[in-house]
């Protein structure tokens, strides 16, 4: 089986927002909620950086841990999902999470949280892989039609990659031995335990 | 003299000449011969050593999208899952089983001699009001946040997962729109009892005697003991700061940061449970734990041998400033007792 992860390449990143904008209209997603960013650091400076964000579903993910009605799952592909027929909205994954995934629509006054929404790496959710339900609920069911994560399938410098991760890590280790440097797979100590060394 | 100038001209610009020389020979011989565009660059492993989260620009109205990783979440799902737990079971547990301890031991602590069949006022009806209030909107706080830590592990496995969640959402509700009588029933506990409530010498001699809970000791007492004005202080500062914290976590990232709400919620929890645990201990003395007691929250008189003796100097004021209110009688005692 795979084990399906996300890799940004932050030194091809050109924060075009492409995987931004395919997320959203591939799944559907809700006015007010990004599944993916991409945010720079130090921007307008020498060094500047871009990296895209959405949850990269982590190992033993924290989400999943602190859920006080156990809402998520990880399916046998390693991609973290969850059901919004249980979630109860009380954002606990957020203050979890390492990388700001989960998004809340506001359903109410002040500050109350409807179901929550993250990356689904787009293999949808708990209902029939797609049925109306799901599409509804998760977005697209990609995964289940043989398609990675349109994200990185859109990414037009290949910065984004989705995939299994032992393959997208050896495509970014032959990157950095050829160009000779790489600022390494951001996030990948916090959400796998594991560094890419090339 | 214009010879010497000369030689110091002649000096100088030869001096000035070989600087220009020496200084530009570096600048040709630094052009590189290849760039690295990573020298430098930001680094992941530096930020976070330097920053805890790494943060920059993003282009979505969503601020809070632009912390792109914060391993902090890790400490904080230790507390969550780990610290939390242990500090509610071991407060709330530990206070049970002390008070069965206690109780087995102890008994109900009785009116020694007997009831008098006289009452006096102790609680008015607005003060019984607002306890009420306060005290049945904590139950239900209390049970539904009870059940965010440990309803997962003791309740879903009883229920089905569709049924614990609709509970856990009526739960989540009632725990948000009920913090609001609640927080108001504190300001008002605040403000009817502060007079009664500051610590005094009594208090002292009050704690150093246990509070006459061992033995046959009554330490006298005003209108607030030791341990009650230990319990109004817990549910006032204990209440003020649960519901600042509380309040933080209803209205999320309203000036606040991902760090602040993780505290928030640390601080809702650590004090949830001390106060939980604290307010057994108060619903004990005031129910089996005493004879007598209840019925000051209750009917809102006490009995007067039960004023001698728990509170002698309160009933002494009482007596020396409002004498009519001795003389209610209990609406004679039953016939046949």
């Amino acid at each position: 089986m795979a084990r399906m992860k996300f890799l940004c390449d932050a030194d091809r990143c050109i924060e075009c927002n492409a995987c931004v904008t395919a997320c959203k209209n591939e799944n559907e997603v809700p006015w007010g909620i990004n599944r993916r960013r991409v945010v720079t650091i130090n921007d307008g400076q020498p060094g500047e950086r871009s990296v895209s964000m959405a949850c990269m579903h982590c190992t033993d993910a924290p989400c999943q841990a602190v859920c006080p009605v156990n809402a998520f799952y990880t399916t046998a592909d390693g991609v973290v999902l969850h059901s919004k027929d249980i979630c109860i909205g009380c954002g606990y994954c957020f203050y979890a999470c390492p990388f700001g995934a989960p998004q809340y629509p506001r359903v109410g006054n002040f500050g109350s949280r409807g179901k929550m929404d993250k990356c689904t790496y787009c293999a949808g959710g708990p209902e029939p892989d797609g049925s109306a339900a799901e599409y509804e609920k998760y977005g697209a069911n990609r995964l289940a039609e043989g398609k990675l994560p349109l994200c990185a399938e859109m990414c037009s410098t290949k910065s984004l990659l989705a995939g299994d991760g032992e393959i997208i890590a050896e495509i970014y280790k032959e990157r950095v031995a050829k160009r000779g440097y790489g600022s390494g797979a951001w996030g990948w100590n916090t959400a796998y335990r594991e560094t890419i060394t090339s | 003299m214009a010879a010497s100038i000369a030689k110091f001209r002649i000096i100088f610009g030869g001096l000035a000449l070989l600087w220009v020389a020496v200084s530009s020979y570096p600048v040709t011989a630094q052009q590189p011969t290849s760039v690295d565009p990573t020298a430098r660059a930001v680094s992941e492993q530096q930020l976070l050593k330097q920053f805890k989260t790494i943060q920059g620009r993003g282009s979505i109205p969503d601020t809070k999208s632009y912390t792109i990783e914060q391993p902090a979440g890790r400490d904080w799902r230790h507390f969550h899952e780990v610290t939390l737990r242990w500090i509610g079971g071991v407060a709330i547990l530990g206070i049970l089983g002390l008070l069965v301890v206690f109780y087995l031991w102890r008994g109900m602590v009785r009116i020694e001699n007997g009831r008098s069949g006289h009452t006096i006022v102790r609680f008015n009806a607005a003060e019984r009001f607002v306890h009420w209030m306060t005290a049945s909107c904590f139950v239900i706080l209390a049970l539904s946040g009870l059940n965010i830590t440990f309803g997962r592990a003791l309740l879903l496995p009883l229920m089905s997962p569709e049924g614990f969640t609709t509970w856990s959402e009526w739960a989540k509700y009632a725990h948000n729109y009920l913090s609001f009588p609640f927080t108001l029933g504190v300001i008002l506990i605040f403000l009817t009892w502060v007079a009664g409530n500051i610590p005094n010498r009594v208090d002292v001699e009050w704690f150093r005697r246990a509070g006459g809970l061992v033995g046959h000791d009554r330490p006298p007492a005003y209108r607030f003991n030791g341990g009650q004005k230990l319990i109004y202080w817990i549910v006032v500062l204990g209440g003020g700061a649960i519901a600042i914290s509380g309040y933080l976590l209803m209205f999320p990232f309203y000036g606040t940061d991902i760090q602040t709400m993780q505290s928030a919620e640390i601080a809702h929890g650590i004090i949830a449970m001390l106060f939980i645990a604290a307010m057994l201990g108060h619903i004990y003395i005031g129910t089996i734990g005493m004879e007598g007691a209840f019925e000051a929250m209750g009917a809102g008189t006490v009995d007067v041998n039960w004023a001698k003796e728990h509170h002698n100097l309160w009933f002494e004021e009482v007596r020396a400033g409002d004498e009519p209110q001795l003389a209610q009688h209990q609406p004679a005692a039953t016939p046949g007792e």
